[in-house]
């Protein structure tokens, strides 16, 4: 096992960082459209293909969905394929993720969140890929640029594992990660190669009976994406259900053996807890956020009070039984969401926590905090009156408000 | 494409195992089916097919089983033609990197004509443009048959289906056929061509040519469907060729944009009294039985009219007028 092998700080952008580590992951077809703010990833993987530092085909499709279907089917075919979208460009492929996940194509996408229209918007928030946490890819979402760039390269090992063979999409703030430079510790292009390694193709039973690799191969007629009725199309649905199960695991290995080779590790893989421990009120978020959360729970701390937060890392899995775990001893709980879903009682995440802590003994109190929709910026100071009211909840004992809406025009 | 026209026997073509399977569930009489056995016969090597959601798709794959025994892949309605891209650069990056054999592999994308003149039109426009190595081939049936006929931007006029229903003050379609053949030629493609399965031996040949162009190239294949057109099954290939005799859809192809008629056309261009009336054509049909009506003289006028019309425009491209 290769150890703390040797990196290279580079200040990039989030998008750019992106770019780069699918560059470095040897991926054969790229097929994308342009989407603010997910320009920069394709724009740098084009530079890539003119100055020949890549052996990848590039193809510029005409729209979204052709993209996502132009890389189902050359992933269908045996090659490693990479897209990247945001906002209306992923709800145009709404219809293909699910052949994606569905076919089992271990394609890799990355998203540059941003609000949806309308009104149009082009700033970050969760809404585009919120809207498809129910398409069957595993979603994850990165804190800043550093972790979007492992998380590419562990996507494709996540991804291809032949336990897992299921699509996913890893998610970066739109502007504020996207656009924004950090410095970001990269391997070099051999390092990042030999850890991803070439796309392994697992073996399938074919319809004559044999065993042959899953893809599209003259050599092995196999008919990919058929129709399937009313007497087989659940038992696929539930092996798909089966696989996702299954990256919960693969996910936590990939971190950890990642971990090794580059000294950084995000929580589990799954979530990562921050002063969670002692924690009587916590916070938990997805994304760039977790960044300034931290720091404020650092103040509190200074303070004296027991504060922590959990962000959220992986959000299709949802891994309910370690935010349990993190949780159980945490009274009150604050939910944020970047994202909507209208007439549901709060937004996606406070839907899935109240679920995952619907068991817990003693349930904690849980509220919910909508913020930053449209890019609507979220200052310090609005963050630490989430803790404030934890705060007041405990001391009366009782929840006033459910459901609150951060930094919004009265 | 190679300047040698392939040859071979009608002995040949029947002793070439079959790609496209028989067991599939397609109805008695439809022609689609027949169209995609002889399109299989027509390929010169290993072959991937990539479909679009459709009457051909659904009869081909009910799962568990299959009548492609060559590998083959479906993915949505609109998609053949990115599909078709999708396989092509991986085929092409993977044959580079040594991870596939180096022999060459020919990419076919089917559709219907709702996945082709309609919903897989961006698609299909797109893919040409970038100029993917793929033939796609129209199995024209002129309707959505698979969802119950409905129409199409392939409809012809006059038509009635479940969404153009002949009733007291519409009759059928108003609206004209998309000239999509000519659209894909605007496209700068080097091999667009037409054809019609009763002249089974052009049609073969006409894949033929399409797989050998380097790029993409276009086939549009007239297809009855007795059960969309309500006529009698037994009647779909005699169909197939009234369409031609009629000139409603002349046979042709044009290499570069230089349209030249196929025999079976070019020869009605030679002895014009040959051409027969629309009317032969339509009558038998349930779709155009209300054109028959005395008060719905005026359409069946129409569509002969439009019908010349159309075949003068062809024959001035061919530079026969």
């Amino acid at each position: 096992m290769m150890k703390n092998l040797k990196q290279k700080m580079v200040a990039l952008a989030g998008d750019q960082a992106v770019a780069f580590a699918a560059k470095q992951s040897d991926v054969d077809v790229v097929a994308a459209y342009p989407i603010t703010p997910q320009t920069i990833i394709v724009e740098q993987f084009s530079e890539y293909v003119a100055n020949g530092e890549v052996e990848t085909e590039f193809i510029c499709t005409e729209s979204e969905h052709s993209a996502m279907a132009a890389s189902i089917a050359a992933s269908a075919t045996g090659a490693r394929a990479f897209t990247a979208s945001a906002s209306a460009g992923l709800a145009l492929m709404h219809e293909m993720l699910f052949v994606a996940s569905g076919c089992r194509v271990p394609v890799v996408m990355a998203i540059a969140n941003r609000a949806l229209s309308a009104p149009l918007n082009i700033h970050g928030d969760h809404s585009d890929s919120m809207a498809q946490r129910d398409s069957g890819w595993i979603q994850m979402y990165a804190e800043n640029s550093q972790e979007a760039y492992d998380s590419i390269i562990q996507a494709f090992k996540i991804a291809e594992n032949s336990n897992v063979l299921l699509p996913v999409m890893v998610g970066l703030d739109g502007f504020t990660l996207s656009h924004t430079l950090e410095n970001v510790e990269t391997f070099s292009d051999e390092t990042v190669k030999e850890y991803v390694g070439i796309r392994k193709i697992a073996n399938v039973l074919t319809h004559e009976g044999k065993l042959a690799p899953f893809r599209l191969d003259p050599k092995n007629p196999m008919t990919m994406g058929p129709i399937a009725l009313q007497n087989y199309y659940f038992e696929f649905k539930r092996q798909q259900e089966e696989a996702m199960s299954n990256a919960l695991m693969v996910i936590q290995n990939v971190n950890k053996e990642y971990g090794e080779i580059s000294g950084r590790k995000y929580g589990n893989g799954l979530i990562d807890e921050y002063y969670l421990k002692d924690a009587e009120i916590a916070v938990i978020c997805i994304g760039s956020t977790a960044g300034t959360m931290k720091t404020i729970v650092d103040q509190l701390r200074n303070e004296g009070i027991k504060a922590g937060l959990l962000r959220i890392r992986t959000f299709r899995p949802f891994p309910s039984e370690d935010i349990r775990t993190a949780l159980s001893n945490v009274k009150a709980i604050a939910v944020m969401d970047k994202s909507m879903s209208f007439g549901g009682n709060g937004g996606p995440t406070f839907h899935e926590i109240r679920n995952a802590l619907y068991d817990s003994n003693p349930r904690p109190f849980i509220v919910n905090y909508i913020y930053g929709l449209g890019g609507r910026d979220t200052s310090p100071t609005q963050l630490r009156t989430i803790y404030s009211d934890l705060q007041q909840i405990l001391t009366k004992q009782t929840i006033d408000q459910p459901i609150k809406y951060l930094g919004l025009r009265d | 494409m190679t300047t040698q026209e392939w040859k071979f026997t009608a002995k040949e073509i029947a002793n070439k195992p079959d790609l496209f399977l028989p067991g599939h569930r397609a109805c008695a009489g439809c022609v689609p089916a027949t169209v995609l056995k002889l399109v299989m016969k027509a390929t010169r090597g290993p072959t991937i097919v990539t479909e679009a959601t459709g009457c051909m798709e659904v009869v081909s794959s009910i799962y568990p089983y299959t009548s492609w025994a060559t590998p083959w892949l479906h993915t949505a309605f609109e998609t053949a033609a990115a599909n078709a891209s999708g396989i092509e650069a991986a085929l092409k990056i993977m044959k580079k990197k040594g991870r596939i054999s180096q022999e060459h592999v020919d990419v076919i994308a089917i559709a219907g004509d709702g996945g082709t003149f309609d919903i897989g039109f961006q698609a299909l426009s797109g893919a040409v443009e970038r100029g993917h190595d793929f033939l796609f081939l129209l199995y024209d049936n002129e309707a959505y048959m698979n969802t119950g006929i409905q129409r199409s931007s392939g409809t012809p006029h006059g038509a009635a289906t479940t969404t153009s229903p002949a009733g007291s003050s519409v009759p059928g379609k108003l609206e004209y056929k998309k000239p999509l053949a000519d659209i894909m030629i605007a496209h700068n493609m080097e091999y667009v061509a037409t054809a019609s399965p009763y002249y089974w031996r052009d049609l073969i040949t006409k894949v033929r040519k399409g797989l050998e162009v380097e790029g993409p190239a276009f086939l549009h294949v007239f297809a009855p469907c007795p059960r969309g057109w309500r006529s009698n099954p037994a009647k779909s290939i005699e169909y197939s060729k009234l369409a031609v005799e009629t000139c409603v859809f002349p046979i042709w192809e044009a290499v570069n944009g230089n349209y030249k008629l196929s025999s079976p056309s070019k020869l009605l261009s030679l002895a014009p009294q040959k051409k027969k009336p629309v009317s032969d054509y339509l009558k038998g049909q349930g779709r155009f039985r209300h054109m028959f009506k005395p008060e719905n003289k005026a359409l069946l006028d129409e569509v002969q009219n439009i019908t010349d019309k159309r075949w003068k425009q062809l024959l001035k491209k061919c530079n026969l007028s």
